[in-house]
């Protein structure tokens, strides 16, 4: 009875394994014709169809929508359907008239706007002496350099954030420094104001500039400066003239990598900045978590899909087939 | 050139200054016995047992770690089949459009990512009833971004890889299916490494995406950090801050120390 039973859960085992093997055959035999390719590519395609695509959709579609307080979820169906059967379709473009009418969505875009082309002008300036001296810098020494410069990308941005808290804070440690050195008043700080948000910026993207920077720098043929100065060009001349130029593919890599994420910036603004640093990530979230209103934190999403999603990647788009061109040319 | 400008020291000091400064403190504050942190009160370890003694934080440790791990695996498995067809599969039909949802998460803020995961879900849970707000749908809306990432990462790696090897073997008979896991695979290895990091980093360090997914308790590592902090400077977050940068400056030297002395045994 037992080894009835024994042989019946091996038998079962058996058949498992048998068909996983016959499983694993037919998969290898997709793969040997165009098909596998279909299955390797459908794969990816299908998950971010579902999970990327669709959502902006479903976004589209609520946005349209109006906000019901008190249920889940709470907004308005598009489609209703009376008791007689018949179905209505109902737009309500209401949210996309408040966007433009209220002045807090317009100056919250352009205040993100500010933030993040202001951080990056920084960036570009704190970013480029260390990605010049790194790119100069013996091998050795240089990996010990990019090293400290990704290192605190690795740790939570979060924390790396409230770090600054305890130091721009009042009497925080740079107030204490500067009070020392009676620059200011005791009990000086700048936390919750939007130059702390400026100093947060920088501080966490500051190694997304120097990195495209110091690929670019180090690519450069730096004979070309010793020619020029052999040629009698003063070092800031030459610098003006050749190293500059020559940079601006990094320049711009870095400026994009900065500046793309910083215009959406939600956690910065929000804990280092003031209430009056409104940026348009701040706004959505607002918008969705404090007043509860998913159809028009969805018309905000829309309009950042408009105003700064859609723009980034045509630039990209463009960017890439200008590199491609520049490369078949060559 | 001999001649290395004083400037240019000066400089690259004062950036490695302000990269710095801010880590160094919060460590310097994380063994303040003061609760207030401008006065310094004697070293004590004080706020390490109290991070110790919080369930509530450890618990959401826990979370985000399986949320991360998980995150990570799936997001590699994703990442390579797109990577692999973005960069050895030529033309096919749909090619634009998967470069395109691969590099639109990119440049997209997270709270759209956020906003949009969630009415998604909010749909699918009208509809069929799954998924319920929570660990599930935090990972499936991370798993999306961080896939991205690593299309990225493989795809460069792909590009810049000899694609001889590949065809030598297909020349000699070897099945495509063959081909990937005996030569292509191993050969994009630190590839699938660093792709793992990377979602794993990205994910345990998200706060926004989280936030708007997640469901009643499930409080993500992030999330509690973030009420705390915003409640102002709290001594238990400098004992955190602490022990994840001296975690990930040990593990970036491991690996530093380890590639250093391949290196060096390769040549």
């Amino acid at each position: 009875m037992r080894a009835a039973s024994a042989s019946g859960v091996w038998g079962f085992w058996f058949d498992v394994v048998r068909n996983l093997f016959g499983w694993f055959r037919l998969v290898g035999r997709e793969f040997r014709t165009r098909r596998g390719r279909f299955l390797v590519t459908s794969l990816p395609m299908l998950w971010l169809a579902l999970f990327f695509l669709v959502p902006f959709l479903i976004v589209l579609k609520i946005s349209f929508s109006q906000a019901v307080f008190g249920q889940v979820p709470p907004y308005t169906a598009l489609v209703e359907h009376a008791a007689d059967g018949a179905v209505s379709l109902r737009l309500h473009a209401s949210n996309y008239a408040m966007l433009l009418s209220d002045p807090l969505y317009v100056s919250a875009y352009l205040k993100s706007l500010l933030f993040a082309s202001v951080s990056t002008g920084f960036c570009l300036l704190l970013g480029y002496p260390i990605a010049y001296g790194i790119a100069r810098a013996r091998p050795s020494m240089r990996l010990v350099l990019l090293v400290l410069v990704v290192l605190p990308f690795w740790t939570s941005s979060l924390l790396r954030t409230y770090a600054l808290m305890g130091i721009l804070k009042a009497n925080g440690l740079l107030g204490q420094v500067l009070s020392a050195i009676a620059l200011v008043e005791p009990g000086w700080g700048i936390l919750y104001s939007d130059a702390a948000v400026y100093v947060g910026i920088v501080y966490n993207y500051l190694p997304f500039m120097i990195l495209p920077l110091t690929a670019t720098l180090m690519r450069l043929d730096f004979t070309l400066l010793e020619a020029a100065e052999d040629l009698g060009a003063k070092p800031w001349h030459a610098f003006m003239r050749i190293t500059l130029p020559l940079s601006m593919p990094g320049i711009i890599a870095g400026a994009l990598l900065v500046f793309i994420p910083a215009v959406g910036e939600f956690v910065i603004p929000d804990i280092l900045g003031g209430p009056d640093a409104l940026t348009i990530g701040r706004v959505l979230w607002i918008e969705f978590f404090t007043n509860r209103d998913w159809p028009l934190a969805a018309a905000v999403t829309i309009a950042m899909l408009v105003l700064i999603v859609a723009p980034t990647l045509l630039f990209e788009y463009v960017e890439n087939r200008r590199a491609d061109q520049e490369a078949a040319n060559t | 050139m001999n001649r290395r400008p004083f400037a240019l020291y000066t400089a690259m000091l004062a950036g490695y200054a302000f990269l710095y400064i801010p880590i160094f403190s919060v460590i310097a504050y994380s063994f303040n016995a003061s609760r207030v942190s401008t006065v310094w009160g004697g070293f004590s370890l004080r706020w390490y047992g109290e991070l110790l003694a919080n369930q509530q934080l450890l618990d959401a440790v826990q979370r985000s770690f399986l949320i991360a791990a998980i995150t990570a695996t799936a997001a590699v498995a994703l990442g390579t089949a797109s990577g692999l067809a973005l960069s050895r599969f030529g033309r096919f039909p749909g090619r634009g459009l998967l470069s395109l949802m691969n590099s639109a998460p990119m440049v997209m803020p997270d709270v759209m990512i956020g906003l949009s995961s969630l009415l998604l879900f909010v749909t699918l849970q009208q509809a069929f009833d799954w998924p319920d707000r929570g660990m599930t749908t935090i990972t499936l809306a991370h798993i999306t971004l961080t896939a991205c990432y690593v299309t990225v990462v493989v795809r460069s790696r792909m590009t810049s890889m000899d694609e001889s090897l590949e065809e030598a073997a297909m020349d000699l008979g070897a099945r495509p299916w063959r081909v990937f896991f005996v030569i292509t695979l191993p050969l994009i290895a630190p590839a699938l490494l660093a792709g793992w990091l990377l979602a794993f980093t990205l994910s345990l360090d998200d706060l926004v995406i989280a936030s708007f997914t997640s469901g009643p308790g499930s409080s993500t590592l992030p999330m509690v950090v973030y009420s705390k902090v915003k409640l102002g400077v709290t001594p238990e977050i400098n004992a955190l801050a602490t022990i994840i940068v001296v975690a990930v400056a040990l593990g970036v030297s491991l690996a530093g120390i380890a590639m250093h002395r391949r290196d060096r045994e390769a040549d």
